[in-house]
């Protein structure tokens, strides 16, 4: 194979150098002693203290892992059925409409995501009387409407690389259609679902624009606690915090990833 | 009927029902309400808008939102300006992002894999707080500023946030993974030997490029600029953390009119044009998926 030009070897250096030292330097600084976040005061741990003493953090990071949890199980769901139709079922009615409406949020711009949602419990709030208040239960089918898209090109891609031999197969020797999505499908593609749920579940965690939108006074997540704080510039204790969040995310990215090509060793 | 057939029947329906209710109920009906209120007037109640019916049951509907929408040209001038950065934004994140794309590609099999896996890792991690980071590097008494200071280069601390030179590098950074990914896709399918073969006949490296590897690259790069500028065009929280305050996109519009001025008719109006400027892109990249999902079957 032949050598990298120098060109490419650069832009690699530059890209992942940019992709980078803005991270590093957040950890660095979470660390900082002084009350002005740019200037350095000398090491301490002193804004972590704070953080965990901050009640408003903490019930807006529980508000914000309950909505992630729920919205990330039903987008599972709701996706999975998604995906398998796309996957497995070649015509039916209305599956052009069907297709756009999955891939659409994936790239709609969150303020039309977040103003549309928000006018449609308004307007069901006036026609039934339901949501009476917004919060947990808005924001939660939001998140569920924008990430089972995710969970459902997942889930569809994993099918549509599978031959259907191994379920007509079951098919042939007599097991009933339920029975062999339980016992043959739903395992095949058990890896499918647990990328997708990982995936709502963090998109969840990271939306600001959607539930700002869709939530009520009294309820905030913790994107929108950080913004709200960060609107007024650099902080120290949401340097604490984002490196917290970077070191746990890139953990168990890293983790997953090294199971995953384990697996793919072994199988492979 | 046997019962296995019906079973199958049955579930075939309840796996496309399902979720299609649900789009049409929390995806597609949201879009004909933001039709329905950009039409009415606003008033001082709860909720601040006419109804489409008035008490004698006449259909009541008003183009006024439209009408101001074209004749301030506040809003047109902030429409130009979001398609212009986004714009510009994506040719960016191309310029950086294919070579990066290239050598990922081109790279050793070993490797290759942890080099994706550090693209698509700070996608995972807080997109808030990844455009915050770049506030402590760009602010006045900021990392870069330190550091040009120290170094000599400046004397006094440049202005950096707070500019539109802050936008781009915050949509750069935020959406370079969008691009390298389909553009790494389309660059590991490609068969090398052509390039070689080109070069081989006495082309020049990059004549190779421009006739060999960009044409078999369009997929992947039409896929990628799509994915970064739809989403760039209506992007409020970039303009809003690293942008000046006369900077004006119409991402930040929209939200304003809705939650500062409260005027839901004229917030829907802007987003009922935005979303037909983006409804072309959408397509292409609807488009240009179902054909890859096509050459994957």
């Amino acid at each position: 194979m032949k050598r990298h030009s120098r060109f490419v070897i650069s832009a690699l250096a530059f890209g992942y150098a940019f992709l980078y030292v803005p991270l590093v330097l957040v950890i660095v600084y979470s660390f900082n002693d002084s009350r002005i976040a740019t200037v350095w005061g000398g090491f301490s741990t002193r804004w972590y203290g704070e953080l965990l003493r901050n009640e408003q953090v903490l019930d807006a990071a529980f508000l914000s892992v309950r909505v992630a949890f729920t919205s990330a199980t039903f987008a599972t769901i709701l996706g999975t059925m998604a995906g398998f139709a796309l996957a497995r079922f070649r015509r039916f009615r209305g599956r052009t409409l069907f297709t756009g409406m999955i891939t659409s949020p994936m790239v709609m711009p969150e303020v039309i995501t977040g103003l549309s949602l928000l006018l449609l419990f308004v307007t069901l709030q006036q026609l039934v009387g339901w949501p009476g208040q917004r919060g947990f239960s808005t924001i939660t089918i939001a998140h569920t409407t924008f990430s089972m898209a995710y969970v459902a090109v997942i889930v569809q891609s994993r099918l549509s690389g599978m031959d259907e031999s191994l379920e007509e197969a079951a098919m042939d020797l007599g097991g009933r259609p339920l029975r062999v999505v339980f016992d043959i499908t739903l395992p095949l593609i058990a890896p499918a679902m647990v990328a997708g749920w990982l995936l709502a579940f963090t998109l969840s965690l990271d939306d600001l624009v959607i539930a700002s939108f869709v939530s009520g006074p009294g309820s905030s997540t913790l994107p929108m606690y950080i913004f709200s704080k960060v609107k007024l510039g650099v902080s120290p204790d949401i340097n604490a915090l984002a490196t917290l969040i970077i070191v746990f995310v890139s953990a168990g990215v890293v983790i997953a990833w090294l199971a995953t090509r384990r697996a793919m060793r072994k199988t492979g | 009927m046997s019962l296995s057939s019906q079973q199958s029947q049955l579930w075939q329906r309840l796996a496309i029902a399902t979720p299609y209710l649900w789009l049409l109920a929390f995806f597609l009906v949201p879009f004909a309400i933001i039709l329905k209120i950009s039409l009415a007037d606003p008033i001082i109640a709860q909720p601040p808008f006419t109804a489409a019916f008035d008490d004698a049951g006449k259909l009541s509907v008003t183009l006024d939102s439209f009408a101001f929408l074209l004749t301030d040209k506040l809003y047109a001038i902030t429409y130009l300006r979001s398609v212009a950065i986004a714009a510009i934004a994506t040719l960016l994140c191309l310029a950086l992002g294919f070579p990066m794309a290239y050598g990922i590609a081109r790279a050793r099999v070993e490797i290759r894999s942890l080099l994706l896996l550090l693209i698509v890792l700070p996608f995972w991690i807080s997109f808030l707080l990844r455009v915050y980071a770049w506030m402590g590097l760009m602010n006045n008494r900021g990392v870069i500023n330190n550091f040009l200071l120290w170094l000599g280069v400046i004397e006094r601390p440049l202005q950096i946030l707070y500019t539109d030179f802050a936008i781009f590098v915050g949509l750069t950074y935020s959406y370079l993974p969008f691009m390298i990914l389909p553009l790494y896709a389309t660059l590991e399918r490609m068969d090398l030997d052509l390039v070689e073969a080109a070069q081989d006949l006495g082309a020049s490296s990059t004549r190779a490029f421009w006739d060999i590897t960009w044409p078999l690259a369009r997929a992947g790069v039409v896929a990628g600029c799509l994915l970064v500028f739809i989403p760039a065009m209506g992007e409020y929280v970039i303009p809003y953390l690293l942008g000046g305050p006369e900077s004006l996109l119409i991402g930040r519009v929209l939200f304003d009119e809705f939650f500062v001025n409260r005027d839901w008719p004229l917030a829907s109006a802007v987003a009922v044009v935005l979303l037909l400027l983006l409804v072309v892109p959408i397509v292409l990249l609807q488009r240009s998926q179902a054909h890859d999902a096509g050459d994957g079957a």
